[in-house]
C-alpha cells in the first residue's frame, strides 16, 4: 500500500474527531531557524469540507488498527474497516509536504491503540520528537493522548505538542462501560489531571526562571508543556444522556482541568456498526445548541441550570438559540438600560456580543447610547430591540408577549424541515 | 521558460519598488526645513482644496498626512493623489497618535474603497485636533466605517492566508509559487507573514494587485501585477491533498452552506481540493444510506486480544498484593463510588506515610492541588501542616497522613474548584476507610485537624476551639484535637495569623511530648 493509499484510509478513521482547532500557542516562527512554520495566535482555517468543518491541521491516525472495542467507533477491533499504518517518516513527509504548500496550519496526530497504551503513545510522540528535533518544525502539533499512558511519554508528549486531548468520549460514566468497556472516565480524568499539573510546573518554572533572569539578564529557558493546552470531545446522541448532565459534565472538566475546550460531535452513524448503537445521526442542530450553551457558560456567565429549563426534560430549545430561550423565560429582566446596566446584565441581553458590549461601556463614559450606536457597532439589533432600552428607544410592551416573540425567531417550517435534513 | 524569468533576481529586481525607493530624491526629507510643502504651490491659499500627492501606501500617506496636520490643512480641503512613480522615505513622526488608531489606519489603508486616505485623514484631524476620544466612539460614522475598512481588510488577510496554494516549481533551487486574487491591496501587507511562516523556503505570491517574494533570507521584495498565465498550473502532490479532502470529509454530515460561508465560492477556481466538491456532495446521501444498511453485529476481532477495562486491571492487581493491607485498601478505595463526591472528583487520594506510623494525622478531604496529584496534603494548606510540624519537632515523613473524605469536593466556578464542606452522610459513609486505616496503621497519637476530621472520633458535638489542644485518650490510644491548617491561610497576614500559626504549632508539640513520655 502506498502512502496516498494509506491516507485515504486514515484520515477518512480520523475524521470523527472534531477539534481542529491550531489557536492559543505560544508564538513563534521560522526566522533565524533552519525548518519552517509559525504560531501566531489565531489559528487559521485552510479549507472548509462540505460537512461545514473547518480543515486546519493534518488530521489522521498513525494507525486504525485497534485493540479496544468501542461501539461507537469505526475502527474498534471488530469493525470490517480497511486497516493500514503509517510509518513515522510517511507522516513526517506529508505534514511537511503539505505545510510547504500551505495547506494546513500543522499535524493533528491520533491512533488506534496498538499492543498497549505506551507502546501506542510512544509511536506518536516519536512523530513530533521528529518533525520538531529533525527538521525544525515550528507549525502547530495537536497529540491525542492515549489514556493509561506512562508519565514519562506524557511528558515528552507535552514537550513537543502545541496541544494535549484526551476524548472523555461520553458524559456518563455508566455509558461508557456500557459502549467502551476498555475506556472509564477514572483512567481518563487522571490523564487529564497529569496534564494540567505538568502544565502548573511548567508555569511555576517559568515565573522562578522569570525572577532569576531580571537579576542575571539570561533568556529564558524553562521548557513549555503543551502551551496551548488540553481539549476533549464528546459524542452526542449516541445514548440517552440529556443535555443538561452533558454541560454539567463540561463545567466539571472546565473548572477542574483547565480544558480550553470540549467539543461536541452528534453521533452519526458508521459503516459497519453493531445494533447497539442508533440507525440515525443525532440532529445537527442539538450540537450547534450544545455549543451556544458551552459558549455562554465560559464568556457570558451563564451556568448549566439557568441555560435549560426543567420543563423540557433537561433538554436544551433546538428551535432557538439558549440565550434567547433565557431572556423569554426571564422577562422580569428586561428591558435593560443600555445606558446604565451592568457588564453582567448586558451579557444576557439577546443579540448583544462580547465585543460590542465592550464598546458600549467605552461609548457610555463619552455619550448616551442611541440606536444608531447598535446599528454602527453591527449588532444584532432586529433581536436587541425587544430587550432594551436606550436613548430615544423603548420597546412597547404590547408588541413583544413572549409567545410573540418566540414565534417572530422561531425558523419558518420549511427552515426547520431543512435544518432535520441536514441533521439527517 | 516563460516563468523563470519573474523568478530570476537579475532584471526582475530591478523593476521592483524597493530599488526605485533609493533612486528617487527624498522630497519630503529635502523641504523639511521649509515651511510650505513641498508638493504645494508655495502661493496657494491653505484654506482652498490642495492636492496632496502620495505614493500609495501607508507610510507614505502618512508622512504626507502629518505634513499636512503640521500645516492645519483641514480635512475637506485635501485631495489625496495617488502618485506611483515616487515612494517617499518615512520620516520619523513627530506628532504622537494613538497606537490603536495607526493599526486600525494601516489596515484599512489597504481597503480598495477610493475615500480611504480621506477617511483616514479626517479621523486623524479630529483625532488630533477636536476629539482625543474618538477611537472610543464606535458609534461615530467615520470610526464605524474605519472599523468596517479594517475589517474587511483583515478578513482578506485572513482569507489569503488561508487560501494561498503554493505549487511546487522545480529548478536549481525548488521554488514554491502561489497564484491568489485579494480584494484588496493587502499583498505587501500579508507578505510577511508569509516570511516568518517560511522564512527558509524561495516563494513567490503573484496577484492581479501585484507580486511579493522572499528568497529565504535577505528582504522580501515586490513586484508588478502579473497575469495567471504566469505561476504554475499544477503540482503533483495536489493529488495527495485532494485524497486527504474528499477522505476527512463525513458525508452524514452535510452541511454545504457552513462550507459556503466560509469558504465563498468566488475563491474555489484557485483551489485544487474544491474540483472535489459537487461529487461528494451529490454522493454524500447515498454514501450515509448504504453506511446504515450496512450496521450488523460483529463479533470477530481483528485486530487481537481485546485489554481487560482499567477496572478489572485494578481488580487484577488486587489479587496479587497481601489481602488485608494499607496497599490492597488504596486498590479497593480507588474505585470507591459510594458518596456523589466519588464522580466528580479526579481520584481517591488514599492516606501516605509508613505502615508502622506512631502518629496519624487527619485531614477534612483532598483539595484542588492533592486531587491532582493523588497524595494527601501536597496544596497549600499541606504546606503549612509541613511547616508546622517541622517548627513542633515532628517529622512529616514518619507520620501517616490521611483525610476523612478520600475523595475532593467542589463547586465548579469557571476555571476554579471551590472547596465545599463535605455533608456529614458523606462523611460517614467515607469513615468506613478512615476506619481500617486506623486499625492497620495503629498509631499511638492520632491528631484530628479542624471539625470533620474531629467528628469522624467524637461525633457531632465537638467544638474546635473548646476540645483542641489537649491528649484525649480513648480506643487505647491518645486523640489530639486542633485547627486545619487552611484556617490560618484564611486569616489575613499580620499578628492575627502569626498567633493562630503558633497557636496550631504547640497544639502538635503536645503529640510530641506524649511520644517521648511513651518511649
Amino acid at each position: 500500500m502506498n502512502t496516498i493509499e494509506k491516507l485515504a484510509i486514515l484520515a477518512d478513521a480520523a475524521k470523527y474527531d472534531a477539534s481542529c482547532a491550531s489557536s492559543g500557542s505560544s508564538k513563534r516562527n521560522s526566522l533565524s531557524s533552519h525548518g519552517i512554520g509559525s504560531t501566531e495566535g489565531s489559528g487559521i482555517c485552510h479549507a472548509y469540507a462540505p460537512d461545514g468543518r473547518c480543515i486546519s491541521l493534518l488530521k489522521v491516525l498513525l494507525t486504525n488498527f485497534c485493540i479496544y472495542e468501542c461501539a461507537y467507533c469505526i475502527n474498534r477491533n471488530s469493525s470490517n474497516t480497511q486497516r493500514a499504518r503509517f510509518s513515522v517518516d510517511e507522516v513526517v513527509n506529508l505534514t511537511l509536504d503539505f505545510y510547504r504548500r500551505n495547506y494546513i496550519e500543522g499535524l493533528f496526530l491520533s491512533s488506534g491503540v496498538i499492543r498497549n497504551p505506551d507502546y501506542t503513545m510512544e509511536q506518536l510522540v516519536e512523530v513530533a520528537r521528529s518533525l520538531r528535533e529533525d527538521h525544525d518544525f515550528r507549525g502547530y502539533i495537536h497529540l491525542k493522548t492515549i489514556p493509561d499512558a506512562d508519565g514519562e511519554l506524557l511528558t515528552n508528549a507535552g514537550k513537543y505538542a502545541d496541544r494535549l486531548s484526551i476524548n472523555v468520549e461520553l458524559p456518563s460514566q455508566v455509558a461508557l462501560e456500557n459502549l467502551a468497556p476498555e475506556k472509564s472516565h477514572r483512567t481518563i480524568k487522571l490523564s487529564m489531571a497529569r496534564i494540567r499539573a505538568r502544565r502548573q510546573e511548567t508555569v511555576a518554572e517559568q515565573t522562578r526562571q522569570k525572577i532569576i533572569s531580571n537579576l542575571t539578564p539570561k533568556k529564558n529557558t524553562a521548557p513549555k508543556f503543551a502551551p496551548a493546552g488540553q481539549s476533549t470531545q464528546m459524542i452526542i446522541g449516541a445514548e440517552p444522556s440529556s443535555d443538561v448532565s452533558i454541560l454539567q459534565m463540561s463545567t466539571h472538566l472546565y473548572a477542574s482541568y483547565e480544558l480550553k475546550r470540549v467539543y461536541y460531535s452528534a453521533f452519526s452513524p458508521i459503516e459497519d456498526a453493531p445494533t447497539t448503537l442508533p440507525s440515525v445521526s443525532a440532529p445537527l442542530v442539538r450540537e450547534h445548541r450544545l455549543y451556544q450553551s458551552d459558549w455562554l457558560m465560559r464568556f457570558y456567565g451563564f451556568n448549566a441550570s439557568e441555560l435549560v429549563s426543567e420543563e423540557q426534560g433537561g433538554m436544551l430549545d433546538l428551535q432557538i438559540d439558549p440565550k434567547l430561550s433565557w431572556a423569554l423565560r426571564h422577562r422580569h429582566h428586561f428591558p435593560v438600560d443600555l445606558n446604565t446596566a451592568s457588564r453582567e446584565m448586558l451579557l444576557r441581553v439577546p443579540g448583544l456580543g462580547v465585543k460590542t458590549i465592550t464598546k458600549i461601556l467605552k461609548i457610555r463614559r463619552w455619550q448616551s447610547i442611541k440606536l444608531s450606536d447598535l446599528i454602527a457597532l453591527r449588532a444584532s439589533v432586529k433581536r436587541a430591540l425587544p430587550f432594551i432600552v436606550c436613548t430615544g428607544y423603548k420597546p412597547i410592551e404590547a408588541d413583544y408577549s413572549s409567545e410573540r416573540l418566540r414565534a417572530m425567531f422561531v425558523p419558518p417550517p420549511e427552515q426547520q424541515q431543512q435544518q432535520l435534513q441536514l441533521a439527517l | 521558460m516563460r516563468q523563470a524569468s519573474l523568478f530570476d533576481s537579475g532584471d526582475a529586481r530591478d523593476t521592483t519598488r524597493e530599488t526605485t525607493r533609493d533612486t528617487t530624491r527624498d522630497i519630503t526629507k529635502d523641504n523639511s526645513t521649509d515651511q510650505s510643502l513641498p508638493w504645494q504651490h508655495s502661493h496657494t491659499n491653505l484654506n482652498e482644496h490642495q492636492s496632496v500627492s502620495f505614493y500609495p501606501d501607508f507610510s507614505s500617506w502618512y508622512s504626507a498626512a502629518l505634513h499636512c496636520l503640521q500645516a492645519k490643512l483641514p480635512p475637506g480641503a485635501a485631495w489625496w493623489s495617488e502618485d506611483r512613480t515616487t515612494k517617499q522615505i518615512t520620516r520619523k513622526n513627530t506628532v504622537r497618535i494613538q497606537p490603536e488608531f495607526q493599526q486600525k489606519a494601516h489596515a484599512a489603508s489597504c481597503h480598495s474603497g477610493s475615500d480611504r486616505w480621506a477617511l483616514l485623514y479626517s479621523l486623524l484631524w479630529r483625532l488630533h485636533h477636536t476629539e482625543p476620544q474618538l477611537m472610543e466612539l464606535a458609534g461615530d460614522p467615520e470610526v464605524a466605517k474605519l472599523h468596517r475598512y479594517a475589517k474587511a481588510v483583515s478578513r482578506d488577510v485572513h482569507k489569503m492566508k488561508a487560501f494561498v496554494r503554493f505549487r511546487k516549481v522545480e529548478d536549481e533551487i525548488p521554488r514554491y509559487v502561489a497564484w491568489f486574487e485579494p480584494q484588496h491591496f493587502i499583498i505587501e501587507y500579508a507578505a510577511p507573514f508569509f516570511k516568518r511562516r517560511f522564512a527558509n523556503m524561495h516563494w513567490s505570491i503573484l496577484s492581479p494587485v501585484g507580486c511579493a517574494h522572499w528568497e529565504a533570507g535577505g528582504e522580501l521584495w515586490f513586484s508588478d501585477a502579473v497575469e495567471q498565465r504566469f505561476a504554475p498550473a499544477a503540482d503533483q502532490f495536489e493529488d495527495a491533498w485532494r485524497v486527504y479532502y474528499k477522505s476527512i470529509f463525513n458525508p452524514a454530515r452535510l452541511k454545504t452552506t457552513a462550507m459556503q460561508s466560509e469558504m465563498p465560492k468566488k475563491y474555489w477556481k484557485n483551489l485544487p481540493e474544491a474540483q472535489e466538491i459537487p461529487s461528494l456532495v451529490a454522493s454524500a446521501q447515498s454514501r450515509t444510506r448504504e453506511m446504515i444498511a450496512q450496521q450488523k453485529d460483529q463479533d470477530t476481532l481483528r485486530c487481537g486480544r481485546r485489554p481487560s477495562s482499567p477496572d478489572q486491571q485494578i481488580v487484577q492487581q488486587l489479587q496479587q498484593v497481601t489481602p488485608v493491607s494499607l496497599q490492597s485498601l488504596q486498590l479497593q478505595a480507588s474505585l470507591c463510588q459510594d458518596c456523589p463526591q466519588g464522580d466528580v472528583a479526579t481520584q481517591t487520594v488514599f492516606g501516605n506515610g509508613p505502615e508502622n506510623a506512631r502518629i496519624m494525622i487527619v485531614g477534612e478531604q483532598p483539595g484542588d492541588q492533592e486531587d491532582l496529584h493523588g497524595k494527601p496534603f501536597v496544596g497549600p494548606a499541606g504546606k503549612v501542616l509541613r511547616a508546622a510540624l517541622m517548627r513542633a519537632g515532628i517529622e512529616a515523613e514518619d507520620c501517616y497522613l490521611t483525610n476523612a473524605v478520600k475523595h475532593f469536593g467542589f463547586v465548579p466556578r469557571g476555571k476554579k474548584r471551590i472547596h465545599k464542606r463535605p455533608e456529614a452522610s458523606v462523611v460517614s459513609v467515607c469513615g468506613q476507610w478512615l476506619k481500617q486505616e486506623m486499625e492497620l496503621v495503629n498509631p499511638e497519637v492520632v491528631i484530628y485537624l479542624g471539625t470533620t476530621a474531629a467528628t469522624t472520633a467524637f461525633g457531632s458535638q465537638v467544638k474546635i476551639q473548646r476540645d483542641r489542644g489537649r491528649l484525649i485518650a480513648k480506643d487505647g490510644r491518645q486523640h489530639l484535637i486542633t485547627i486545619h491548617p487552611s484556617s490560618v491561610l484564611r486569616i489575613p497576614r499580620g499578628p492575627a495569623q502569626q498567633k493562630a500559626y503558633l497557636g496550631f504549632i504547640n497544639d502538635l508539640k503536645l503529640s510530641v511530648s506524649f511520644a517521648e513520655v511513651v518511649e
